[in-house]
């Protein structure tokens, strides 16, 4: 029999099957943060349980704490009482952290690829839904609530309903490969099967396009899945992602062993059948800015705002969303993409704030300055690429443009810690969410490309970058 | 999670519909860090005045009901936001029996995973018991409560049932398991991360 990839994995993760119920499947991975893990701690401690795998769990602090300088006190008074209890929780369970001071500290899901912790063909659980982003390493990874974390600390499996499968063939060539990007690749793909085209399936990506891309690549496509309705995207392993993972801190010992099994293992059988395809030309695929309030409402950048009909065909239900989201983001149907001025760009997230995110970004700002109307900055994705940046002297590019150059963290992807929009602000965001209030309350946000995002804090508007290249 | 015993309390009476998650359990509490300590928070809007001075005439402020483990209230309570919180604080307060004519879905199967237990009755017998004055005894184990000289018999989900009766949680369940999970193990190790 034909089995896709991701069956494959979870067939070798079963450790009990019972006939119309969930399984239950072991966890190889379990990556924690500071949010959504103190009360999971707490129910260990009351009832008096262990860590069953300390030695499959890692912890970092990302979601709340501050991009400015460490050293100062904490402004939030509750965020810190979450940080300290973590170092707490980690110490009494014996669970590995990458605390605030830490160089290998960073957002959960860059710094599990980086550090190797990420591996082909195994289970990846955190307690955030963007788990998503490792399932490029061909890992089926997701995220979870705060009970499940308790349950994955205490039995390393979780009783799960087997998910469908979806594959997305991706086709063609990009344009220009500099300008358009993997992001404006899933942004397509989100707006074409729209926010709940992959509820109850993990996505499975495959074709030329995708080989094509580099890992850093991949992950913001995986990463973004989840904006489409799925728990997981996954693609197959291939060279680029063994290179990927070859001599990182904590890749395997016996490496070279493992990598001749995934070869060998990894990937969907010729023929098998998945629930649901969907197959993209990327050659037609222009940068894309979203300009409403969930990643579906999305446009070409040589397009206009569209009018609520236009964009919910004869569906009621969104054509009333879209009325709702063009009010809350002010804007007016047909007008240009292009002339919509912004006030704010955030370069940064687990969606886009890698190596070679900032490496773009910087080539399109280089000598150039950030419009006066514009206040800009730049949130590399673990303390890792911010150093690896300023070896190569990125920090300087974008300072030297007027970016602000800060510590890592998630920052003003979803606002926990003091970096946020003030109300009727218009961002041009890297980042994957652009609910309302999700960068601060009454914020306006727009997802766009880490290269669209750098020429357009140049521009203070939205500008086709493909112009820039 | 303690079994579920048999229960002799008053009843707490909140003639209330439509009760959020919200009022329930305000979103400023939320950032805490433990499942026990959100009892001090429980309808905070609802029982505290602006400057944190209690509101006399609120019924959980009446000393009368303080030790009361039974709330009573009316149709579509938990419903909003899915927070586990809401659940956390009721039970932190002392609440192990919430009765209503209906409950929103995830706050019904919140309650039964951290041992409290949703009665859903007629509103018949809604009214009677909200009525009640004295100690009613609930028993679960015949699914019965009696007051005065009557008595009443409620519906619920056998598994559910024996897994309160048991104070089984989730976790317990899966460690009944826990000889396959070491097996599992055995069979193919899995790679430690820090090798
Ligand atoms: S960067 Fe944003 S999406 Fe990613 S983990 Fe942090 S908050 Fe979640």
């Amino acid at each position: 029999m034909t089995e896709t990839l991701f069956e494959k994995i979870w067939n070798s993760h079963v450790v009990v099957e019972r006939e119309n119920e969930p399984s239950l499947i072991y966890i190889d991975r379990h990556l924690i943060h500071e949010v959504t893990s103190p009360q999971a701690f707490d129910g260990l401690r009351v009832n008096n349980r262990k860590v069953r795998r300390p030695d499959l769990t890692v912890a970092t602090i990302d979601h709340n704490v501050p991009t400015t300088d460490r050293s100062l006190p904490m402004i939030d008074e509750t965020s810190s009482t979450q940080i300290k209890t973590l170092e707490q929780n980690c110490q009494d369970f014996g669970i590995k952290l990458f605390g605030i001071n830490d160089p290998n500290q960073g957002i959960v899901h860059v710094i599990g690829p980086q550090l190797g912790i990420t591996l082909p063909g195994s289970t990846i659980v955190c307690g955030d839904s963007h788990t998503s982003t490792q399932g490029a390493f061909g890992a089926f990874a997701f995220g979870i609530g705060t009970s499940e974390v308790e349950h994955t600390l205490a039995t390393q499996t979780l009783w799960l309903e087997k998910p469908k499968t979806f594959e997305i063939i991706a086709t063609g060539k990009r344009k220009n490969s500099f300008a358009v990007t993997s992001k404006d690749i899933i942004l397509s793909i989100i707006k074409q099967i729209g926010t709940d085209g992959g509820t109850g399936h993990v996505l499975e990506y495959h074709g030329d396009a995708i080989s094509d891309l580099s890992m850093e690549q991949r992950m913001t496509i995986c990463n973004m899945s989840i904006e489409a309705g799925s728990r997981a995207g996954l693609i197959a392993p291939d060279e680029k992602t063994f290179d990927y993972l070859n001599n990182r801190k904590f890749t395997p010992k016996n490496y070279d062993e493992l990598v001749d099994d995934w070869k060998n293992n990894l990937m969907s059988d010729a023929n098998s059948k998945f629930d649901k395809s969907f197959t993209i030309d990327v050659e037609k695929i222009e940068p894309q800015v979203s300009w409403g309030t969930n990643p579906a409402m999305v446009s070409d950048v040589t397009s206009k705002v569209p009018t609520p009909e236009e964009f919910g065909h004869n569906n009621e239900i969104q054509i009333e969303s879209a009325k709702k989201a063009l009010s809350y983001m002010d804007l007016k149907p047909d007008t240009a993409i292009v002339d919509i001025p912004i006030d704010r760009v955030f370069i940064g997230s687990c969606t886009n704030a890698r190596l070679e995110d900032l490496k773009d970004a910087a080539e399109i700002v280089k000598g150039k300055t950030v419009n006066s109307a514009v206040s800009a900055m730049v949130v590399p994705g673990s303390q890792m690429v911010k150093l690896q940046a300023e070896e190569l002297g990125l920090d300087k590019i974008f300072k030297d443009a007027n970016f602000e150059w800060r510590e890592s963290g998630c920052s003003m992807c979803l606002g926990m810690n003091p970096d946020i929009l003030k109300p009727g602000e218009r961002c041009a965001s890297t980042s994957n969410r652009n609910f309302e209030g999700r960068q601060g309350s009454g914020g306006r946000t727009h997802l766009v490309s880490p290269v669209m995002a750098a020429a357009s804090a140049i521009a203070g508007h939205f500008v086709d970058v493909r112009e820039w290249c | 999670m303690k079994p579920f015993s048999k229960i002799i309390s008053i009843i707490t009476p909140f003639d209330k519909a439509n009760v959020d998650t919200d009022q329930i359990i305000p979103k400023q509490f939320l950032k805490l860090i433990t499942k026990s300590g959100f009892g001090k928070f429980l309808f905070y809007d609802w029982r505290f005045n602006h400057d944190g001075q209690k509101k006399t005439d609120f019924i959980l402020n009446d000393s009368y009901y303080q030790d009361s483990q039974i709330l009573v209230t009316n149709e579509n309570f938990g419903c909003g936001s899915s927070r586990e919180h809401a659940v956390w604080a009721l039970k932190d307060f002392g609440f192990d029996v919430i009765i209503s004519p209906s409950f929103a879905d995830i706050f019904y199967s919140n309650c039964f995973k951290n041992g409290v237990l949703p009665i859903i009755l007629d509103i018949q017998n809604i009214k009677k018991l909200l009525q009640f004055k004295d100690k009613v005894e609930l028993d679960l184990h015949s699914q019965t409560i009696i007051f005065g000289s009557e008595s009443i018999t409620f519906e619920i989900d056998l598994h559910r049932k024996i897994r309160l009766l048991e104070g089984l949680d989730d976790i317990d369940l899966t460690l009944k398991e826990d000889d396959k999970i070491g097996i599992f193990e055995k069979n193919s190790s899995r790679i430690s991360i820090f090798e």
